[in-house]
């Protein structure tokens, strides 16, 4: 059962093609990591999965729903959350603050409600609360709940943009180079995190360069290159493929 | 190692700015008292100076004294304290036997507070919440001050029945100019929202048929609360008081709620706040629409206080005191505005004594507050516009 489906997507910015004609699938429950050299268009696949920028060209689909052309907040509700490369934390808000935006488009309480504060407000507010702590937990931020996240630690930041995807309650979660300036250790925690995520049972989508932790823990890799995709396979297979060896290390004369 | 050179920068800073701000207020009172009075207040001003790097030894404290202050503030939101609630409600009980002990004057003084208070709570909705600059605020209060005027002068409708329409309608001016402006971002919303404000009151000025033109209406009458006229002074200071506290009890309650979180959110980071399933569109309107609800009623209370209005009260100078309301106490943080507003009634009344000078004592203060403490007299440390 494929979970994700993306289509020839393509996009354009002027006369620079970011991303040609990708074309993959992604099944349900899996980790799959999407690699490239910088500036192979993964990031930019990214953001046209969860609506930031609109493809050129091609179709997106999550499990038979089309989700080219819808803006990213609809995309969240339907199932597919991320983090950033450069970390984009509401630094001014506590760290459940954060958490608790991300269950938004769970909430329905109005104007009305904010000022009367009827029951339906509280219940909903103490059980967003709740499970804020819940996912700050599971990253390991429970220590720091009431600190303004601006001023966590960069490997903290970074685990809470994990807690914060996870709070959209999302069925496909694309991390954006979680681990990168990490140490070996903070490395290491993340990566026993991500496994977390799957065995939660989401699917993951993971961009990466650290090819220790991509070749640890990702069930398929494919491999970008100028914006086209040139292979695609398990790990074992994509380590000894020329074409990847060839973009990363450049090629034998 | 970090630190230290952080602190050796702050102090060169300290050292050389001060100077360079005695050196600029000589230059500029120059021109009104010429030379000598420009080299006294240069040499006076360098004095404090020195006065001013010893109170800088002792910085810390007094900033981690304000921090703290602060923190109490910012955690009453979520847990209040009783110590903050004795302090809420003694505040509560001097507000309240006010106009027993003040003259005339102070009255007057603290309702056209609390009038701003009010509008510059409905501002800090707008730019200090969902971090949108409006230049143009002013505009809304007018809106609101001349809905009623107009409603009540020509068509008798009392304070109570005109009141929807003036918060109606200027909400929907909210709608109507949030909509073309909500495409813009940082610096371009601001100049669009600055000429929504200067057309409003161009329309004030020259729809003579309606507005009376530069003359404006007189005549309005003020509420009129259970057939008691709040005409007296001390009827209209707490008619003003209790709208404060009722504004500074729903935007509470707003900004504590899910809708103030989506609008800091969207301040914080708009992509984000999108990707995290935050329609930011909608939020940006709802914001600037319900910052202008407050003007609306900010608008229908002056009218009523003053029972005349003309658009020389509505001016851009007044959208720039609003803004500098929500700036010098906090942007975003409501005990903030409310010190930022009554500091800025308060004090050109106080400096009356020195006309000429105190605008240019207020942008003194200004400068130096910017200068000194950029986040505000109570605003949250990253909390800028530097979008």
């Amino acid at each position: 059962m494929y979970l994700l489906e993306v289509k020839g997507i393509s996009k354009y910015f002027g006369g620079i093609k970011a991303v040609e004609e990708v074309t993959f699938k992604v099944k349900e429950g899996i980790i799959m990591s999407i690699i490239g050299p910088n500036g192979a268009g993964k990031t930019t696949i990214f953001n046209c999965l969860t609506g930031l920028s609109k493809p050129t060209k091609g179709t997106i689909y999550l499990s038979d729903t089309k989700l080219t052309g819808l803006p990213p907040h609809s995309i969240v509700r339907l199932g597919i959350s991320r983090t950033f490369q450069n970390i984009r934390l509401f630094r001014e808000m506590s760290v459940i603050e954060n958490v608790m935006v991300a269950q938004h488009h769970k909430t329905r309480s109005g104007l009305l409600g904010a000022i009367i504060r009827w029951k339906k407000f509280r219940d909903e507010e103490r059980i967003i609360r709740e499970k804020s702590v819940e996912y700050l937990g599971l990253v390991g931020l429970s220590d720091h709940v009431t600190t303004l996240s601006g001023n966590l630690p960069y490997g903290a930041q970074r685990r809470l943009e994990i807690a914060r995807a996870l709070a959209t309650e999302p069925s496909l979660i694309l991390l954006d180079e979680p681990t990168a300036g990490m140490n070996p250790q903070e490395t290491s925690e993340v990566m026993s995190l991500i496994k977390n995520l799957k065995e939660l049972g989401k699917t993951v989508l993971l961009i990466e360069h650290d090819m220790k932790v991509v070749m640890g823990i990702s069930d398929w890799i494919i491999v970008l290159d100028h914006g086209v995709k040139i292979a695609e396979g398990l790990p074992a297979d994509i380590r000894k493929d020329p074409m990847v060896i060839g973009a990363y290390l450049g090629k034998e004369l | 190692m970090n630190e230290v050179r952080e602190g050796k920068k702050e102090e060169k800073r300290y050292g050389i700015k001060p100077l360079v701000i005695a050196l600029w207020f000589a230059l500029l009172l120059l021109p009104f008292n010429g030379l000598r009075a420009a080299l006294i207040l240069f040499v006076v001003l360098s004095i404090s100076i020195v006065v001013c790097k010893f109170l800088f030894l002792y910085k810390k404290i007094v900033f981690e004294g304000l921090q703290t202050f602060h923190n109490k503030i910012k955690t009453v939101r979520v847990f209040s304290a009783p110590s903050a609630l004795m302090i809420r409600s003694l505040s509560l009980i001097f507000l309240f036997i006010f106009p027993f002990i003040a003259t005339d004057y102070f009255i007057d003084v603290a309702i056209l507070s609390g009038i701003y208070i009010i509008l510059a709570l409905g501002l800090n909705i707008v730019v200090g919440f969902a971090g949108l600059l409006n230049l143009g605020f002013v505009a809304f209060y007018a809106i609101g001050a001349y809905t009623y005027a107009i409603l009540n002068t020509r068509f008798g409708l009392d304070f109570w029945s005109a009141l929807p329409f003036s918060i109606g309608f200027t909400t929907f001016a909210g709608f109507l100019l949030a909509i073309p402006a909500l495409r813009l971002r940082g610096d371009y919303l601001a100049i669009v929202t600055l000429g929504f404000g200067e057309i409003v009151r161009l329309i004030l000025n020259n729809w003579d048929s309606v507005t009376l033109g530069p003359n404006g209406i007189s005549g309005i009458a003020p509420p009129v609360l259970m057939s008691i006229s709040l005409g007296k002074l001390s009827y209209y200071y707490y008619f003003v008081l209790s709208l404060v506290i009722l504004t500074v009890f729903v935007t509470r309650r707003v900004y504590s709620s899910r809708l103030g979180r989506a609008w800091v959110a969207i301040r914080e980071d708009e992509i984000a706040s999108s990707a995290m399933g935050i329609n930011t569109t909608m939020y940006k309107l709802y914001a600037m629409a319900f910052g202008a609800f407050w003007a609306g009623l900010a608008g229908a209370t002056f009218a009523g206080k003053m029972q005349f209005v003309s658009p020389e009260s509505f001016t851009f100078m007044e959208s720039v005191l609003i803004v500098s309301m929500v700036i010098i106490g906090g942007l975003g943080s409501i005990p903030g505005v409310i010190l930022g507003a009554t500091i800025l009634v308060i004090l050109p009344e106080i400096l009356r004594e020195v006309q000429l000078y105190r605008m240019l004592a207020l942008g003194a203060g200004l400068v130096l507050l910017m200068t000194f403490r950029p986040q505000g007299l109570l605003g949250g440390k990253g909390v800028s516009l530097r979008g």
